[in-house]
């Protein structure tokens, strides 16, 4: 560990290898379009999930599902926080964010006239407990609040590295900036569970590298599990413990990164055939830090 | 020697004013603003009293629309609340009026929350419209139930005394106005240096993330309207006291649009440039009745259309201003004010 954190970043009360995330079997359509059909799935404390699959597949709307903007005809998301189990279909997202779900999103979806300190504060928002009035007159306990939730997001841009931007306007920062605090906002939610949709999208490859450290920091340093939608097989064979594959809807495969790069059914729904050659087959033998 | 200015404690580096040259600037102001009336003249001060009551109803205005992205056309009707309520108690029950005060301002809280339910499902132009009915059966209800406030016949309300004092003469208002204007300004900073400010920020800056971040929709959407309702139900019951004569046509639709300019000319979001925007529109009307008065006796043939160039003069001053500055004064102040901090290095 190479840095101190005073503040723990991870609220789950989950021990490592539990089951945190259950999706079972669930529907989704959007009138006559089904957009899941019969996805079931299990994320675990403390792994790295990763769900891929060509454009359209579902994965955005797995994502919107669980984090409540969607709501699935049938099935079940059941989330566990270690005091109970919680059916997330059909729940409000700023109660589903209360039980420590966060996410980013994939279009950047930042606010854009905040500075980045205030976009990280927002993120604490949950945590904050002064009353309207204490807060309309600030010196006291809301003054106290707010500084104690200062310490803590200066813990978070020192992780992501984003000291010298801190208070800079969101809007005007750099796209690969955005992306890093965007991620910093959910992290400060001190989630339980962290899903990011697409989060090195359209970033180069030194940002992407920068953005899989930042990632593994989270999930090994701070034990957050992470449910991560991505395109760059790369980073997704070299970061994850485990890699859902969806194609139109359903789940086609489950395993481990060296599991689903031989899966004949992946081969399939990515090129389209089964006698090519998977893309990155040839490449490093999984592993997470190759 | 100093090179800048480097906070050592994050209550410092979070204070409202952060450097010497902001907390000078501020004390200047609150010390202009305590010794102005001394120096003023009635006119003057009717137009200080003025600007501090805009003041009061921009601010509301500008937590509602500039920082939390709810356009509202019901301003008019909501200072109509206000002032009928304050009015009323004290024709009515005989209440004293910082009791008449405090109770109209609450009242119109809730009156603004109530109408700010649709803003749950409608947004920009579909909740402009929305607002615009409330407007409309607020002053519609004002109007039509003779029996509580007297329809359109003016509503006559008691000299406010305080110790024998009579508060609304200007010098006397003066204070409780200004005073009720810092404090209304105050509040709004501190408001949005803490959660319920960002999250008023973040409904207008990205709904959905702000709902994924855990902010509850439909609390902080009607909060919003509750809140700013309060501070224009404060401007509109400080207006009866102030005139002591409550009338329907004070609060018509035109107020409403006037109060957005105000906020759009000083800017959008920001407590500094709703006080701009209030002086702003305050000022530039007598401004020009001034000029026209002067004008009139130099070229005595225009006198008959005189009204319209003043018109005509005052949204001719507001498109350009938009045009040139649409951010608003405050952002022309910032200018200004960055052009001192950086000057001779400008680069």
């Amino acid at each position: 560990m190479l840095r101190g954190f005073r503040h723990p970043l991870n609220s789950s009360r989950l021990k490592p290898g539990e089951t945190q995330l259950q999706v079972q079997n669930v529907h989704l359509s959007f009138g006559g379009v089904a957009a899941l059909t019969g996805v079931t799935l299990e994320v675990k404390q403390s792994e790295i999930f990763a769900i891929i699959g060509p454009n359209g597949a579902g994965k955005t709307s797995l994502l919107n599902s669980i984090s409540g903007l969607y709501k699935p005809q049938s099935g079940h998301i059941i989330f566990h926080d270690g005091r109970g189990s919680h059916e997330l279909i059909g729940m409000k997202p700023h109660k589903i964010a209360r039980l420590g779900i966060a996410r980013s999103f994939q279009n950047i979806e930042l606010f854009r006239h905040m500075t980045v300190l205030d976009n990280l504060l927002a993120g604490c928002h949950v945590h904050m407990k002064s009353n309207l009035l204490s807060a309309m007159i600030y010196w006291g306990p809301a003054q106290r609040e707010q500084i104690a939730f200062r310490e803590f997001v200066e813990d978070i841009i020192d992780l992501l590295e984003i000291e010298s931007i801190r208070n800079k306007k969101v809007g005007t920062l750099a796209y690969g900036l955005q992306k890093r605090v965007e991620l910093g906002r959910a992290l400060a939610m001190k989630p339980a569970i962290l899903l990011l949709d697409e989060p090195m999208a359209g970033m180069n490859s030194e940002e992407k590298e920068d953005m899989a450290r930042f990632i593994l920091d989270v999930n090994e340093e701070h034990g957050v599990t992470i449910v991560l939608i991505e395109h760059d097989m790369g980073v997704v064979m070299d970061i994850s413990d485990r890699v859902a594959v969806l194609n139109f809807g359903q789940k086609i495969a489950e395993g481990t990164p060296d599991e689903i790069r031989k899966n004949p059914l992946v081969v399939q729904a990515y090129l389209g055939e089964e006698q090519a050659v998977f893309p990155f087959a040839a490449g490093a033998a999984g592993g997470r830090h190759a | 020697m100093v090179s800048g200015v480097f906070h050592t404690s994050y209550e410092s580096d979070m204070a409202l004013r952060r450097t010497p040259a902001q907390k000078i600037r501020i004390a200047l102001f609150i010390l202009f603003i305590l010794v102005f009336p001394f120096f003023a003249n009635k006119y003057t001060l009717t137009l200080a009293n003025q600007i501090a009551i805009a003041t009061i109803g921009a601010i509301g205005l500008n937590i509602l629309t500039g920082y939390t992205g709810q356009i509202s056309l019901g301003q008019g009707g909501f200072m109509a609340v206000g002032a009928y309520t304050a009015g009323l108690l004290t024709v009515r029950l005989g209440m004293p009026w910082w009791l008449s005060i405090i109770i109209a301002s609450l009242v119109t809280a809730v009156v603004g929350a109530i109408f700010g339910i649709p803003s749950l499902r409608l947004k920009g132009l579909y909740l402009a419209i929305a607002t615009l009915a409330a407007q409309e059966i607020i002053l519609w209800t004002v109007t039509h139930w003779k029996g509580l406030t007297g329809g359109v016949e003016a509503l006559v309300v008691p000299d406010p005394r305080l110790f024998g004092l009579r508060l609304n003469a200007d010098f006397n208002f003066y204070w409780l106005a200004w005073a009720l204007a810092g404090i209304t300004a105050l509040v709004t900073l501190n408001l949005f240096r803490t959660h319920y400010g960002r999250a008023f920020i973040a409904i207008r800056d990205q709904d959905i993330a702000a709902e994924v971040m855990g902010v509850n929709l439909f609390r902080y959407k009607l909060l919003a309207f509750a809140i700013s309702s309060f501070f224009v139900g404060v401007s509109g019951a400080l207006l009866a006291h102030y005139r002591s004569i409550v009338t329907w046509e004070r609060f018509t639709l035109d107020v409403s649009v006037l109060y957005l300019a105000m906020i759009i000319i000083g800017g959008m979001g920001s407590v500094s440039g709703s006080l701009f925007g209030a002086s702003f529109m305050t000022l530039l009307p007598a401004f020009l009745t001034n000029m026209g008065r002067a004008l009139r006796k130099v070229f005595p043939a225009i006198n008959a259309i005189m009204p319209f160039i003043q018109e005509a003069t005052f949204g001719l001053v507001i498109i350009l201003f938009l045009i040139l500055e649409p951010e608003g004064l405050k952002k022309l102040w910032e200018d200004i004010k960055d052009y001192f901090r950086l000057w001779p290095f400008s680069y």
